[in-house]
């Protein structure tokens, strides 16, 4: 499978990366490097073998469902690069 | 009492305790030789005020009786953990300027014990990178120099690493996704442990690969580790897969006795074109290991060969989702707008300055394995293997092997700006030894144990059964007396 300059583009804007036109196909080799490293996994027989989901084997906790912290609007919004009238702003997403 | 900076943190808890030495004086001599090591770029964020008001406490609680093993021990924290009030930005540009509300609960734990942050370490950037070169403060210098060429200290922990061995601090914190303690351990002729999967608390460490992520300590011998660590876990109901178990005094458990411990040597670690000088060390760490007693029993951990592959599936699909939160809205970098530009270009182009160029490539990378149509082909391939390379170790333990004898490295300390050409998997290989005991979750710590023939620090790597650390520690110290290592870096800087 090798990835293409329109397919290295794609991911670009999935991963919300702006990626300049001159750097794709470079972008693109590097794709296919790393993945053609990671083609290694085919040959494992992995034939009725779980897929991970935890490392330790460990119950997850439960806990109240409350607010365990909260009417501290000035410290999350600290290091908010635009906040306003104790929101984050950004620009206009509604036309 | 001369060189304070040079002492270990068990000399220095003896002297703090004995009263022949305070916190501030050990403070002072460490900020002192900060000062000085500029050239080696290891400090980033200057907390000396901060340092001076700890110490200060810190010597009245030893005065008043009070004093916790770390009380008044002048230790590095690694930007990676968020300090609060401080400047803490994983060593990348998208978190310029953050300076966190809280404290994570690893240097809480450390401040609880009276330790003193003498400043925050450089390292690879969101701790992505095993030489230090990725960092938006610029590369770490290793102290450890044999002709004109500056060498890395290893990473994603490379300032942690270097500050320890240049004597800029009696500690420091690391954390570990594939190898980031370990490698710059090696590399600089330092000890550093990754504690069992749970260990430490992850809350308010920069996240990269969560189910990889964990922190350790990096110190100059493995009584200090044992230290350290001790102080740096618990649980902690912040990080829900933070271990609800007790934390054992891992110093008592240092007798040094290993007889009648079973020492397993996977014969898959033995790679193709590893050079001699690797395989000899390895040979001589289990005659070591052997005189002292221990079983040593030839082993098989048959997936070994796609830890790596599987590694760099798993670990950039976490980070491409982990890293979706830096987004220019609420804390770091948000770039300049044009007129006309919505919130989509907010965000493409907040994240094509912030970010350098290795973790635009693994966010990239992860949303692809993760995407539409791949998912099952990679992700879900990777986490199968990852299971098989897990029940590979669970064999071996379960048949008696107490601990694995491995290299850390496959190499000493390369030179910075040498694998620049490169392409990004040659990189990765340094973490051939490492990463498969993060795909296990398991404890694993880095020894140093001889010179190259140039004159460069080697470690060997021991791995341990889940949760047993203290039991690790404890084999280690046996390695670390019988190896001797002392040399230490000649002073350029």
């Amino acid at each position: 499978m090798s990835i293409d300059k329109d397919t290295a583009a794609k991911v670009a804007k999935l991963a919300r990366i702006r990626i300049e036109d001159d750097a794709l196909p470079g972008l693109a080799q590097e794709f296919n490097d790393i993945l053609g490293f990671i083609e290694q996994l085919n040959e494992v027989d992995v034939e009725g073998i779980e897929p991970m989901t935890s490392v330790t084997p460990m119950r997850l906790k439960r806990r109240e469902d409350v607010v365990t912290e909260g009417g501290m609007t000035d410290r999350v919004l600290s290091n908010a690069p635009d906040a306003r009238e104790g929101f984050f702003a950004v620009p206009k997403v509604v036309e | 009492m001369a060189d304070l900076n040079k002492l270990t943190i068990a000399e220095a808890r003896n002297a703090l305790r004995k009263g022949d030495v305070t916190s501030i004086e050990l403070t002072e001599a460490c900020l002192t030789q900060i000062e000085g090591a500029g050239a080696l770029n290891a400090f980033v964020h200057d907390t000396s005020d901060l340092a001076r008001e700890q110490a200060a406490a810190a010597d009245a609680r030893v005065k008043a009786g009070d004093a916790p093993d770390l009380c008044g021990i002048p230790l590095g924290i690694k930007d990676l953990f968020c300090t609060k009030g401080v400047p803490s930005q994983a060593a990348s540009g998208i978190l310029e300027g953050f300076r966190p509300e809280y404290e994570s609960t690893v240097t809480q734990n450390l401040f609880d014990a009276g330790a003193v942050m003498l400043g925050k370490l450089n390292m690879d950037e969101f701790a992505m990178g095993s030489s230090n070169e990725t960092s938006v403060y610029g590369n770490v210098v290793n102290p450890w120099k044999v002709d004109a060429r500056e060498l890395t200290p290893g990473g994603s922990s490379g300032g942690s690493a270097a500050a320890v061995a240049a004597d800029l601090c009696l500690g420091a914190t690391g954390t570990d996704t594939g190898g980031s303690i370990r490698q710059p351990a090696a590399f600089t002729g330092i000890t550093g442990i990754k504690p069992t999967y749970g260990r430490c608390s992850r809350w308010g460490i920069v996240a990269f690969a969560s189910s990889l992520d964990q922190a350790g300590p990096m110190a100059r011998t493995v009584r200090d580790c044992a230290i350290m660590l001790e102080a740096m876990c618990g649980h902690d109901p912040k990080d829900s897969t933070s271990a609800d178990l007790p934390v054992p005094d891992f110093e008592a458990m240092l007798s040094g006795d290993i007889k009648g411990k079973v020492i397993g040597i996977p014969r898959e670690y033995r790679m193709d074109g590893m050079p001699q000088e690797i395989e000899t060390l390895w040979a001589d760490g289990t005659a070591m290991l052997k005189d002292a007693g221990a079983e040593i029993r030839d082993i098989s951990l048959p997936h070994t060969k796609y830890a790596l592959p599987a590694y760099y599936v798993i670990a950039p699909a976490e980070a491409s989702s982990n890293l979706a939160r830096y987004d220019g809205v609420r804390y770091g970098h948000r770039s300049h707008l044009e007129q006309g530009d919505g919130i989509t270009e907010m965000y493409e182009k907040t994240r094509a300055e912030g970010f350098g160029d290795e973790v635009k490539r693994r966010v990239m990378v992860g949303t692809y394995v993760l995407s539409a149509g791949f998912y099952d082909a990679y992700y879900n391939r990777a986490r199968k293997v990852r299971t098989l390379i897990k029940r590979d170790f669970e064999q071996v333990f379960d048949a008696g092997v107490d601990a694995i004898l491995t290299p850390a490295t496959p190499s000493s300390a390369f030179g910075l700006g040498e694998m620049a050409n490169a392409d990004p998997v040659q990189m990765y290989l340094n973490d051939v030894f490492t990463v498969t005991v993060n795909l296990a979750g398991l404890p694993s710590i880095s020894v140093p144990a001889g010179l190259d023939k140039q004159g460069l620090p080697l470690g060997l790597q021991l791995i341990g059964r889940p949760w047993e650390e203290g039991d690790l520690l404890n084999t280690a110290y046996a390695l670390e007396q019988a190896a001797g290592f002392v040399a230490k870096p000649e002073k350029w800087w």
